[in-house]
């Protein structure tokens, strides 16, 4: 028995708990000193040349001149020798310094009289005469990104953001009109709208993760944006359904469903609007009438997904309605300035992600309004209107491809 | 999407090499734009409809920026370090060796030079470094000069880490050849790091060739700089000229099978940044030799000017009078040729891709009075009958 007494006394006997965790860490610290300072013990020289991973992040097309932004995405430090544009070397200047450390960048700005329409190969050549290539397909001048630009991104996100989406909330009359049969499969149709999107965003977002900088996570970020809204969003919803289960509204799980879509559908805005905006500083993009009609159509199903869960319950007043269309439709705008000031494909990468992690808790939560009065989620009329959704927004897709 | 060309994802690409494969929404953007050319109210682009609406077109009007342009060069305010590199391009130009002689017993001169293959970094171009194989410690390796009949003996020593040859084109025989696995058993043949092997045969005929290293992997042993000019002289010598060597050569920094740089005698724009002194009027011999690897043909033109041109050297006789030669890997003649005016002179590859990427030059022609003091001094003394004279 004194035994057993004397085994609960606590390890690490009377210092104080901060103590206790304290001193793990000042070990560790000491132990990477130790090892830093005898250089590595026993680990010998590092074998064959030095790594040279560089990434370039962004180009830039200016009247006779080209701005590359590089990052180091490698192991040890890269210095920029010279730089070739379509086999010619060319002057260039850069604004970082030649030597770039690792995860640092520099941006290049190249004298060389391009030529509208054609395309760019550029090479630059680096000390240890490794080659980091970029291409422009098609030259043409970047946009300057002054006050104009960003209300022109603004005005666009407006367009492809705010407004199909709440014109598709219009049909939010007809919705209350249909019987109470309907309301499953609404929700099934909403479910397979979010799913296509979801799908739509995580494999953009892997594409463009494949062209960042690996030192940054690459891939992983897509992933790690996918779970980060997914437990950010579940936080909320328990802390709101606790909150709302006190409150005992009536009414008030319609109307927070679609304030769940509505989140879930913004978030993939903002990875479409990034996308507008970077492509359009980049020139890469040509903005028209007809792109912006197909828009329209293509994300007025967007809308029909939010104000699908309102088809029960009270009427939503107009304030509300309006409130859910911003926050579906106005992280467009957002991402597009983003897009257009800073791209960066490791951001552009997790905010995808985001999209998905957000959206997937959105299914998780609405579908089960779609069971039916068996309590069962699939059944023909859900599969079916699911189809109907992933359908409606792969067609209208195809719309703005044309 | 492949119907039409200015719809494919390539069109887009100009965000950036991530963005260009990035995003599918943009895809579908641009092509709608296409589609639909921007009308009023969103006609706010400059750049990529104009670019679908106006395909490229050659007039110079559209080029930006075109003066800060003149011709393609390196970045400027840093030079290729010539002390470490242990040669210097300008000097090795007008640079012949002609080693060392002795009269034979039978009245026959013997003329013998040492090589020595050595693992050395060099710079090609201003700030890239490259791990060069080389002959006595400097690419091209030296320039070896002897007269039709001599006997020629070069003691070659492999102080490399990896396996070398002396491969010379002239008329030998097969153990003189160093071609790896003929003659390996009389020393012959590969010859490994560390060991020693000399060649001897005759100097004929008499022309321009060259040498190289033949060891598998040939291209790039070749490549990394295993390789010289070498001239034999016809007996009655050629008539006195300012002589220089050009060995135009390349360098696949990455070692993807593809120069990033080329040059004459190795360093790219050398001649550019320090132009060729030649005096106005005077007889110019040059002696051209093309070594480049990984690319099919390369070629010498010269600006405001015409040379005779003698292939391979090996008749006295020019076939052809003209500003521009073509040569494959291996192929080389002599130039003879006179400027008639002062000023600056271009020459370089027309093979223009060669010519942005490094082998481009100048002669800069004045009063012979005025050229510089090494140009003159190496004028006409260097004739293989001067120094190399036998006792």
């Amino acid at each position: 028995m004194e035994a057993g007494a004397r085994a609960e006394r606590p390890l690490g006997g009377s210092l104080p708990a901060w103590a206790l965790g304290l001193i793990p860490l000042a070990l560790i610290a000491a132990a990477i000193a130790i090892f830093a300072a005898l250089g590595g013990p026993g680990l010998g020289e590092r074998t064959g040349p030095p790594l040279e991973e560089v990434s370039i992040e962004q180009t830039v097309l200016r009247p006779g001149q080209i701005e590359l932004t590089l990052r180091n995405d490698g192991p040890d430090a890269v210095e920029v020798a010279q730089v070739a544009v379509n086999d010619a070397y060319a002057p260039f200047a850069a604004e970082g310094g030649r030597e770039i450390g690792r995860l640092g960048s520099t941006t290049l700005r190249i004298d060389y009289p391009w030529i509208e329409g054609e395309a760019l190969e550029i090479f630059v050549l680096t000390s240890a005469g490794g080659t980091v290539e970029a291409s422009v397909s098609v030259a043409a001048e970047t946009p300057e990104d002054d006050v104009g630009f960003f209300a022109l991104m603004g005005l666009l996100g407006i367009y492809v953001g705010i407004i199909p989406v709440s014109l598709g909330m219009l049909w939010l009359p007809f919705l209350r009109r249909l019987g109470p049969a309907w309301m499953g499969a609404l929700i099934a149709f909403t479910v397979g709208l979010l799913a296509f999107l979801a799908i739509d965003a995580g494999l953009e977002g892997l594409e463009l993760a494949a062209e960042a900088p690996a030192a940054f996570g690459g891939t992983t970020l897509v992933y790690l944006g996918g779970l980060v809204a997914y437990l950010a969003l579940a936080g909320i919803d328990s802390y709101l359904t606790q909150r709302s289960r006190r409150q005992k509204s009536a009414g008030a799980g319609a109307a927070y469903l679609a304030l769940l879509v509505a989140i879930g559908i913004g978030l993939h805005n903002l990875g479409e609007g990034l996308a507008i905006g970077s492509a359009y500083a980049g020139g890469a993009l040509a903005l028209g009438a007809f792109l912006v009609v197909g828009f329209a159509i293509h994300n007025t199903t967007e809308g029909l997904a939010i104000v699908a869960p309102l088809r029960d319950g009270p009427r939503p007043g107009f304030g509300r309605l309006l409130g859910l269309g911003l926050i579906a439709g106005a992280p467009a705008i957002l991402g597009a300035w983003i897009g257009a000031a800073a791209f960066d494909p490791s951001l552009g990468a997790f905010l995808f992600g985001l999209g998905v992690g957000a959206i997937a808790r959105v299914i998780v939560q609405i579908s089960p309004a779609m069971r039916d009065s068996d309590g069962r989620l699939l059944y023909p009329a859900s599969a079916a209107a699911m189809l109907a959704g992933i359908a409606a927004l792969y067609l209208t897709g195809l719309l703005v491809a044309v | 999407m492949d119907r039409n060309p200015v719809l494919d994802v390539s069109n887009f690409a100009a965000v950036s090499k991530n963005a260009e494969k990035g995003i599918s929404r943009r895809r579908l953007l641009g092509g709608a734009a296409l589609a639909a050319p921007a009308v009023a109210g969103l006609a706010l682009t400059r750049g990529g409809d104009s670019a679908v609406a106006e395909p490229a077109t050659p007039s110079g009007s559209r080029h930006a920026g075109h003066s800060e342009f003149p011709h393609a060069t390196f970045a400027a305010g840093r030079s290729v370090d010539h002390a470490a590199n242990g040669f210097h391009p300008t000097e090795l130009l007008r640079d012949f060796d002609h080693g060392r002689t002795r009269r034979l017993a039978s009245g026959r001169v013997l003329r013998e030079w040492e090589i020595v293959a050595q693992d050395r970094e060099i710079e090609v171009a201003p700030g890239v470094r490259y791990e060069a194989w080389t002959y006595n410690g400097r690419v091209p390796g030296p320039t070896l000069r002897a007269r039709e009949g001599e006997l020629l003996r070069i003691r070659f020593l492999n102080a490399s880490e990896h396996p070398h040859t002396l491969h010379f084109h002239g008329l030998h025989s097969a153990l003189m050849d160093g071609m790896p696995g003929i003659g390996d058993n009389r020393g012959g043949g590969q010859i490994e790091p560390g060991e020693s092997f000399t060649y001897e045969f005759d100097a004929a005929p008499f022309g321009l060739h060259l040498y190289h290293c033949h060891v598998a992997p040939l291209a790039a042993h070749i490549a990394r700089g295993l390789y010289g000019a070498f001239v034999i002289d016809p007996k009655a010598g050629r008539p006195e000229a300012d002589e220089m060597v050009m060995v135009m050569n390349g360098f696949d920094t990455n070692f993807d099978r593809a120069n990033e740089v080329y040059a004459v005698n190795t360093v790219g724009f050398h001649y550019v940044e320090e132009p060729i002194a030649v005096g106005r009027d005077e007889p110019v011999r040059i002696y051209l030799v093309n070594v480049l690897e990984y690319d099919p043909v390369n070629s010498f033109h010269i600006h405001g000017n015409f040379f005779n041109y003698f292939p391979t050297g090996t008749s006295l006789q020019p076939s052809e009078f003209t500003d521009t030669v073509i040569q494959g890997q291996a192929q080389r003649g002599i130039l003879e040729l006179k400027f008639p005016y002062d000023g600056d002179y271009m020459f370089h590859a027309h093979v223009s891709e060669f010519a942005e990427l490094g082998w481009s030059g100048f002669f800069r022609v004045g009063d012979p009075s005025r050229l510089t003091a090494a140009a003159a001094a190496s004028m006409y003394c260097e004739l293989p009958w001067g120094k190399g004279r036998p006792a």
